[in-house]
């Protein structure tokens, strides 16, 4: 049988194009890869070859036609033993016919069409609610340690690398310097330079090659020296971490922590002190975990190690000494993606997390003088977030004030808002409030760096505006 | 920027034409040379059925083809072990065809079904295989070569004796993650080799408005790792050199970079007007350095017909076909595949 050859698409949105010349003539020879004719649209030319051996019988269209549909036949190409008595039949029921591809040719247009405005019906399915596991019961009786936030999650790591030999820690100045912040002191004496690697200063490098190794199986803990430096690894950290699980059609995970400071420390300028919550939170494949209190540190970096999923696990500098009781059990681990009540209230709703709860706190102590019962939530996982806890204590209080030290365009505050409007419009008795980073570079001077990050005042106030007092 | 003109791309291989054999490269036995133009011809078959698939619009998005450097991943592949590793970039098929990786799951893929290799999740450019150890398929130009280097820093890590091949082009040659993984894999050891496939375009930037540094196999020289030129055309040259570079990889030496010289026929992309270089440089290779055609000539001059030939490639022409059906009537990916594999 004759094959045709049709007339090719450029690109996936072409319709028709020209067929500017013919390079053979009929009753050449051709073969696979040999070029045959030149096409060309608005866009750019391109060239025709014939995909299989034979003679070129009969030209269909020829050249310096105009707009000829993508799929038309433009040319037969005979095989052995056939003539062009044959391409002539081959020519004839165009669009029935047999050609070397087995789609019907003239339906393509229209299916691609089709593809590309779907039928009005067709929704997307549900997307999947999450709910995690409570924290888990603290037998009555455990002793508790008063240990630094620095410590605690020191030990986690030291903990999970005690328990699984694939679990290692990278990054610059872990090893020998003991870690930037100290975070990592103690665990090159432990375990040696195989398992705590100190880096070249090459993030973008040592995030790509963390990933890696993830996705060969082992299970990194790549330490950003701050998540300021990691803006350099965000590639690697996205489009190779976060996306590639779902990419593989869920064969190829990525069993993968990045952690350090996030946020502003004190009097580092703006480079230094860019809090990167809800960049990383938007992103699906990712988890984004940001303790406030030490047992949460630990339970939650040992949850994170243990993730199947890249985690970002941000913490802060002004956390760091930041000391805190942490129960001595074997292994405290805390479930990713449930907020905390950290403090129970009817009046308002205040949320927040990481060093966003120090204003918080002290904000609800001032509130609670002046009578006003605020119920605190600490978020401490920031995807999947947990919209469950935060929609009850809303339906309870009427209320909400988000505060974070982030900026407020598309920030955290947004989707909290966003998602209580969407769940919990009827319940409001007032416009949901943000208390955020002013919309400014970090500026350097310490009376401006005090303004540009919430306040105790500011969180007071907006919890009272929002309580109409 | 005006930069002195650079004489046009160097000949590739200037004194090989026609597969005449140079005395250097070490003769293949009958076996590999069958075995490398099946290799070969199924990729080049595989790639000419793509390119009719994207032209009636079967394929959707970007589709980069092959066509030409096919000889570059065959030689390769036969240098290595099982459970060494291979991990590329967006051009990516015929890596996964050499690494064992079936045509029906690759087309599917390209078609977007459910039978494809991401189930229809990761198109042309993501791809996987497990269980054929190929890390895919990665779609952001020069990534795949950190990730590389991490799977060989997880070899290491365990001193399984593994080897990765991480590809990549002359283009992301000039990306700067490539240094920060040459400087950590020559400092801690790691068993991979930098496969650099050398087609001479980055897109349509030819190498020599790129690169200031043109002979790529010294772009490990401030970090020492070690290079060498390496005639893509020609598949035993390649296998030759990727058995030296296993050999020091394996031998715990740390990394090794091989310049592969070679040339694709086709545009960048299906949708690329190839302005940029002219028919007569494209066919003058086609006509002179084939690597099929090397092969071809070869077994011809040793017992073989070209009736032997033919059958093989109506063989993988059988292949391609049914891979091409397959893909073509297997259903798309289910409505509720939508939210799986985000997370484990």
């Amino acid at each position: 049988m004759p094959i045709q050859v049709l007339m090719p698409a450029l690109s996936p949105t072409m319709e028709k194009g020209n067929l500017s010349k013919w390079l053979k003539k009929e009753g050449d020879q051709v073969k696979s890869g040999d070029v045959i004719a030149e096409i060309e649209t608005d866009k750019a030319t391109m060239e025709v070859e014939a995909a299989d051996e034979g003679t070129l019988g009969k030209i269909l269209i020829p050249e310096g036609t105009n707009d000829v549909a993508v799929n038309t036949p433009i040319a037969t190409i005979l095989g052995d033993g056939e003539t062009a008595a044959d391409a002539d039949k081959a020519a004839e029921p165009a669009a029935q016919n047999k050609s070397s591809q087995s789609a019907p040719p003239a339906a393509a247009p229209e299916a691609a069409e089709a593809k590309s405005a779907p039928a009005p019906a067709q929704h997307a399915p549900e997307a999947p609610t999450v709910s995690a596991a409570a924290d888990p019961d603290i037998p009555s009786g455990t002793e508790m340690a008063t240990i630094t936030i620095r410590e605690a999650l020191r030990d986690a790591m030291a903990e999970e690398m005690r328990r699984d030999p694939d679990v290692f820690v990278m990054g610059e100045e872990v090893a020998e310097y003991q870690g930037a912040y100290k975070v990592t002191q103690g665990l090159l004496q432990e375990f040696g330079d195989r398992r705590v690697i100190d880096t070249p200063i090459t993030e973008h490098g040592f995030a790509g090659v963390g990933v890696g190794a993830a996705m060969a199986g082992l299970k990194p803990i790549v330490e950003f020296m701050t998540f300021n430096f990691a803006m350099q690894a965000i590639d690697q950290i996205i489009n190779s971490a976060a996306k590639t699980l779902y990419m593989s059609g869920g064969q190829l995970g990525c069993s993968i922590v990045f952690r350090g400071p996030n946020g502003a420390a004190a009097r580092v300028a703006a480079q230094h002190s860019q809090d990167y919550s809800a960049w990383y939170s938007q992103i699906p494949g990712l988890k984004v975990v940001a303790p406030y209190s030490a047992a949460d540190a630990k339970g939650l970096l040992k949850a994170a190690i243990r993730d199947p999923n890249p985690v970002i696990f941000l913490e802060h500098e002004m956390l760091y000494g930041q000391s805190g009781e942490v129960p001595k059990l074997d292994d405290y681990v805390i479930p990713i993606g449930k907020a905390r009540i950290v403090r129970e209230g009817s009046d308002v709703t205040l949320i927040s997390w990481s060093h966003g709860m120090t204003y918080t706190l002290k904000a609800a102590d001032e509130l609670a003088k002046d009578g006003i019962k605020a119920e605190v939530i600490d978020l401490r996982t920031l995807r999947p977030l947990d919209t469950e806890t935060i929609i009850a204590s809303v339906k309870k209080t009427g209320r909400a004030v988000t505060v974070e030290e982030g900026w407020q365009q598309n920030g955290v505050g947004a989707e909290l808002s966003a998602r209580i409007m969407e769940h919990a419009f009827d319940y409001l008795d007032a416009p949901v409030t943000r208390v955020s980073g002013k919309d400014v570079p970090m500026p350097y001077a310490a009376n401006l760096e005090k303004l540009a990050l919430p306040s105790v005042a500011e969180v007071v106030e907006a919890a009272k505006a929002v309580c109409y007092r | 920027m005006a930069a002195p003109k650079k004489s046009a791309a160097k000949e590739i291989a200037q004194d090989k034409a026609g597969g005449a054999s140079p005395s250097n490269v070490p003769p293949f036995t009958k076996e590999q040379e069958l075995g490398a133009f099946r290799e070969m011809l199924l990729i080049r078959r595989f790639e000419e059925k793509a390119g009719q698939l994207y032209g009636m619009g079967a394929i959707g998005g970007f589709c980069h083809l092959y066509i030409g450097q096919e000889a570059v991943v065959v030689g390769m592949q036969m240098a290595l072990r099982d459970g060494d590793q291979v991990i590329t970039g967006y051009r990516d098929h015929g890596h996964m065809l050499a690494c064992g990786m079936e045509a029906n799951g690759v087309m599917a893929e390209l078609t977007g079904r459910r039978g494809g290799y991401s189930k229809g999740k990761g198109g042309s450019m993501h791809m996987f295989s497990l269980e054929k150890n190929f890390f895919g398929g990665h779609g952001i130009v020069g990534a795949q070569v950190s990730l590389g280097t991490g799977i060989a820093f997880a070899n290491r890590y365990r001193g399984d004796g593994r080897v990765c091949l991480a590809y990549f082009g002359d283009g992301a040659s000039n990306q700067g993650q490539v240094y920060e993984s040459f400087n950590m894999a020559e400092l801690w050891k790691l068993p991979v080799i930098y496969v650099i496939e050398n087609n001479r375009y980055a897109m349509g930037t030819s190498v020599t408005r790129s690169s200031a540094q043109t002979d790529f196999s010294k772009r490990g020289v401030s970090f020492n790792i070690p290079g060498e030129q390496v005639d893509g055309m020609d598949v035993r040259a390649v296998k030759a050199a990727g058995d030296k570079a296993v050999a020091h990889c394996r031998a715990g030496n740390g990394p090794f970079i091989l310049e592969m010289q070679t040339y694709r026929y086709r545009g960048h992309s299906m949708s690329d007007p190839a302005k940029y270089r002219s028919r007569e440089e494209v066919d003058k290779v086609r006509n002179d350095q084939d690597p099929i055609e090397q092969v071809r000539k070869r077994l011809l001059a040793l017992d073989m017909t070209e009736d032997d030939l033919k059958s093989i490639d109506a063989e993988v022409r059988k292949i391609v076909n049914e891979s091409a059906d397959f893909a073509q009537h297997d259903p798309e990916p289910d409505p509720s595949e939508l939210y799986t594999d985000v997370y484990r």
